[in-house]
């Protein structure tokens, strides 16, 4: 009498919201004000390396779950994600077989080589940028001056678009805007030479920190605003899908010892807020080492994971083979944590007493 | 020492779904026509199943025994109304599995007649605590806020360690149902005698009745009659699923944590819910057993929202005509509340004593999403009121990799569904929990099925070889004695060299049976052991 169509299935009948997309989607949305002010600061070539990788991921992923013959996973966005997160740590000028290849090999073997999403070991982003360093460390590391939007310096679409896809041979107009080297850079080579920091990052090249903070300085794509970024974070923050214990622990992990050895000498370590503003450490810390799959699932081992991050960042920026080691130490921490994750357990409500 | 009572304290984690109780924070508590039949199972608690004392065709009065409690831990099962046993028989029942129970049809002959020999008890704060307990055990009351743990055995104090505090659970975290807010609303005054006697059997003097301050309705109520009574506090508390599971609500009342795999008792602290209450006071005051309960039938797929004073074995489909039937476009119907609750296929079901809800839900209202991959976004691990790391368990379960369940402490999972509520990707986390938990039962019995037939084996080789011995040193026995007739009917008086020669086989067959003596007693260890 009573057969009716009625849905079957485990407690709890209600749920929260929560969704893969949904999550994706805002970390999206907290990346674009940092991803707009890099076209901005670099010109119409950094939203085509944008377009391109986001792009170049997109398809592989389609094309994985071809071959797979799974249902398309496009609409959780992470493909998408991806492609935004790996193009934002690209130069700006990065020609699009390095976009393409980038995004090729984040998906396919980034992530869908181990089984695809939430199965992955590392960052498919920063694991493809730290391939892409290693096979074309030329083109990982020509960093094009700041050549706003609608200023002087800046190129026009049809120039952006000639020089992604030909190289800086498509544009020879632009090109004396490619030698010089990030803040980071200039003060491992600058020293390297036995000058102080001041006489590095002062002088011809003239640092400037408020100008640094804004995004007017030589860097990846999207990861010289950090004050955009900073904001895009707290909005992650807020909104829950990200807590403090990644961004807050890499920040320190990072920053301490910078003061530390300032402290110390600061003719030959520059001071914690150079180390804040320069390089992707805000970008790493908020949108890379919090990356859900390739990090620590407990309050205390996410900890343990930022600390591990900023450290290795900071010793590999000032001692190590190159001047910028974001991306290394955040994948160097995704190796550790199985480990983390084993040794980091909560204790499990009225376990201590148990013993007994 | 003492306990401090504080509202201030939190439990780690939970999550505050979207509450809809105002579908049926209103409506009073009102009784039903007696069914066409009722269907009483004869196991509705935690513990052992009763045993049917009534024959079919054998008339029954209200409050009858109809099932006798199989063990400590139970509770027996009493006629709700006065009728005809119909039959015994195995009908569908509220059980995840999905499969029947048997149950006793009773067709109810319209009088409601209460059987004559129920008593209340006389002065009951002067008698014996145990008296009250026995009164309490006869009367078939379980917890009522859905555990269904036999009330008898959680009143009796621990020998070693007494009880400080009584906390009565008017929490009632689960989203929807507002049976206990109606209860305390409409009932305060019976609720806080029937707190008076639980204090009796417990030997103690304090209670705190713990009210989410969702329902300040309620919170008034058992206020004003705490006033009358001396040694009741009512505590209001911040709404937070899951606050009404016995280990939150200690926690946060007491800040105090119950050990892993211990009881609350252990301390020194016993949880009832306010429904027990007032079950323990109609059995105290009149002898009537538990034969009826306050069920919440609600849900936007519910036309008329209501809460029903219902006889046990009552069919969830008349509980659900009455209050104006099912809308069209319903996708579930849950018995019980929402994050914890049983959806059913079949509303032939019927209430039992711990059943404090019937939801229709519509789509809107409940999951559908498909599974997806874990992104290890540990949600699940912040939100776990238990500390666990739900993302590991199900992990683990999923892949039956049994033996790495206890690392993640997988057996301290109490279902509350925290963890899934909050998922990203709808994994039905409580199904792998509940999966791996019958795996490790299954596993267990498994091995203590080899161990004993392993044990028997044992014994019996030990036997057979005991047994061979025995024969050896009889047969060696005999040897000897021919041999020494032998000797002494060649009538020469034998060198005593020859004699010793002669005696190592007898020392011998001892040395075999001690090995086989030595295995029974290593295999009754073993057996001990796990
Ligand atoms: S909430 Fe779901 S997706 Fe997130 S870690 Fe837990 S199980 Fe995995
Ligand atoms: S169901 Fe178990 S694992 Fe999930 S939140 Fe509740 S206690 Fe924790």
């Amino acid at each position: 009498m009573s057969k009716l169509p009625l849905l079957v299935t485990s407690s709890p009948h209600v749920h929260g919201g929560n969704s893969i997309p949904g999550i994706m989607n805002a970390v999206i949305w907290a990346l674009l004000p940092g991803a707009a002010m890099g076209v901005m600061v670099f010109g119409w070539s950094a939203l085509f390396v944008i377009l391109i990788t986001v792009a170049a991921c997109m398809v592989t992923e389609r094309l994985v779950n071809a071959i797979r013959s799974r249902p398309s996973t496009l609409p959780d966005n992470s493909a998408a994600l991806t492609g935004l997160l790996l193009a934002m740590s690209l130069p700006p000028n990065s020609p699009w077989w390095v976009c393409v290849t980038g995004g090729f090999f984040a998906i396919l073997l980034g992530k869908h080589l181990y089984g695809g999403l939430g199965y992955n070991m590392f960052n498919p982003a920063l694991i493809a940028r730290v391939f892409l360093l290693i096979s074309f460390p030329v083109q990982l590391t020509s960093w094009p001056s700041p050549s706003p939007l609608m200023s002087g310096q800046a190129h026009s679409l049809a120039e952006g678009l000639a020089l992604i896809l030909s190289g800086p041979a498509g544009a020879p107009e632009l090109l004396d805007a490619l030698s010089s080297a990030t803040p980071l850079g200039q003060y491992r080579t600058e020293l390297g030479l036995g000058h102080t920091v001041a006489e590095a990052l002062g002088g011809t090249y003239a640092f400037d920190l408020l100008s640094a903070a804004t995004g007017m300085l030589k860097g990846s794509l999207g990861e010289t605003s950090a004050i955009l970024l900073t904001l895009g974070g707290l909005y992650l923050l807020r909104k829950g899908i990200i807590t403090w214990h990644i961004p807050g622990a890499m920040l320190a992990g990072c920053l301490a010892p910078a003061a530390i050895f300032w402290y110390l000498d600061p003719t030959k370590y520059p001071d914690p807020l150079f180390h804040l503003v320069t390089g992707g450490l805000i970008l790493g810390a908020f949108f890379m080492a919090t990356d859900m799959v390739t990090s620590p699932i407990s309050p205390v081992g996410q900890i343990v994971f930022g600390l591990g991050c900023g450290l290795l960042t900071y010793v590999i920026r000032t001692w190590g083979g190159y001047p910028e080691g974001v991306s290394f130490a955040i994948v160097i921490m995704n190796a550790a944590v199985p480990l983390i994750d084993q040794y980091s357990r909560p204790v499990v409500y009225g376990a201590q007493k148990s013993k007994a | 020492m003492g306990i401090m009572i504080s509202a201030l304290r939190r439990f780690h984690g939970g999550v505050h779904p979207k509450e809809y109780k105002e579908l049926s924070r209103h409506c009073a508590i009102e009784g039903i026509p007696l069914p066409e039949r009722l269907y009483v199972p004869f196991h509705q608690h935690i513990g052992a199943p009763c045993d049917p004392c009534v024959a079919p065709g054998e008339k029954v009065l209200k409050g009858q025994m109809i099932g006798r409690a199989g063990g400590y831990v139970s509770a027996p099962i009493h006629a709700p109304t006065s009728g005809t046993i119909e039959a015994i028989v195995e009908h569908v029942a509220g059980h995840p599995s999905g499969l029947t129970m048997l149950c006793a049809v009773l067709v109810p002959d319209g009088n409601d007649q209460w059987h004559p020999d129920l008593k209340g008890l006389v002065d009951p704060l002067d008698l014996e605590p145990q008296e009250i307990r026995d009164k309490i055990r006869d009367a078939g009351i379980v917890g009522l806020g859905g555990a269904t743990f036999p009330s008898h055995v959680k009143l009796t104090p621990s020998k070693t360690r007494p009880v400080e505090v009584l906390l009565i659970n008017g929490a009632e975290c689960e989203p929807y149902l507002t049976c206990d807010a109606r209860l305390m609303e409409e009932r305060f005054a019976e609720i806080t005698d029937g707190i008076r006697y639980m204090l009796h059997a417990l030997q103690t003097t304090q209670c705190v009745v713990c009210i989410e301050d969702n329902k300040p309705g309620a919170i008034q109520a058992m206020t004003k009659a705490a006033k009358e009574t001396r040694n009741i506090q009512v505590l209001a508390l911040p709404v937070m699923y899951p606050q009404g599971a016995e280990k939150q609500l200690i926690e946060v009342v007491t800040g105090r944590q119950v050990p892993s795999g211990g009881l609350p008792g252990d301390i020194g602290v016993i949880v009832h819910n306010v429904g027990t209450a007032l079950a323990v006071r109609e059995a105290i005051r009149f002898g009537r057993p538990l034969t009826h309960r306050v069920v919440t039938v609600t849900g936007q797929g519910i036309a008329r929202p209501a809460n029903l004073e219902v006889p046990i074995g009552t069919p969830v489909q008349t509980l659900i005509d009455r209050c104006g039937g099912l809308k069209s476009g319903v996708k579930k119907v849950v018995m019980g509340g929402p994050m914890m609750g049983l959806a059913l296929n079949d509303l032939q079901v019927p209430v039992v004593k711990g059943t404090s809800g019937i939801l229709a839900l519509m789509a809107n209202e409940t999951v559908q999403k498909p599974e997806g991959p874990c992104i290890r976004c540990g949600n699940c691990v912040r939100v776990c009121p238990l500390k666990l790391t739900p993302c590991e368990m199900a992990w683990r379960a999923r892949h039956d990799l049994l033996d790495q369940l206890g690392d993640v402490h997988l057996q301290d999972c109490c279902e509350c569904g925290t963890c899934a509520y909050v998922c990203p990707s709808n994994i039905p986390l409580v199904h792998y929990f509940r999966y791996g938990k019958f795996a490790l039962a299954a596993q267990k019995r498994e091995k203590e099925k080899t161990a004993l037939t392993k044990s028997r084996s044992a014994a019996k080789e030990a036997r057979v070889a005991a047994e061979k011995a025995e024969k050896e040193r009889k047969k060696e026995e005999m040897r000897l004695a021919m041999e020494a007739k032998k000797k002494a009917a060649a009538a020469a008086p034998a060198p005593a060299g020859e004699n010793q020669a002669t005696t190592p086989p007898e020392e011998h067959a001892p040395a075999a049976a001690r090995p086989g003596g030595s295995v029974a007693p290593r295999v009754a260890r073993e057996k001990n052991t796990p």
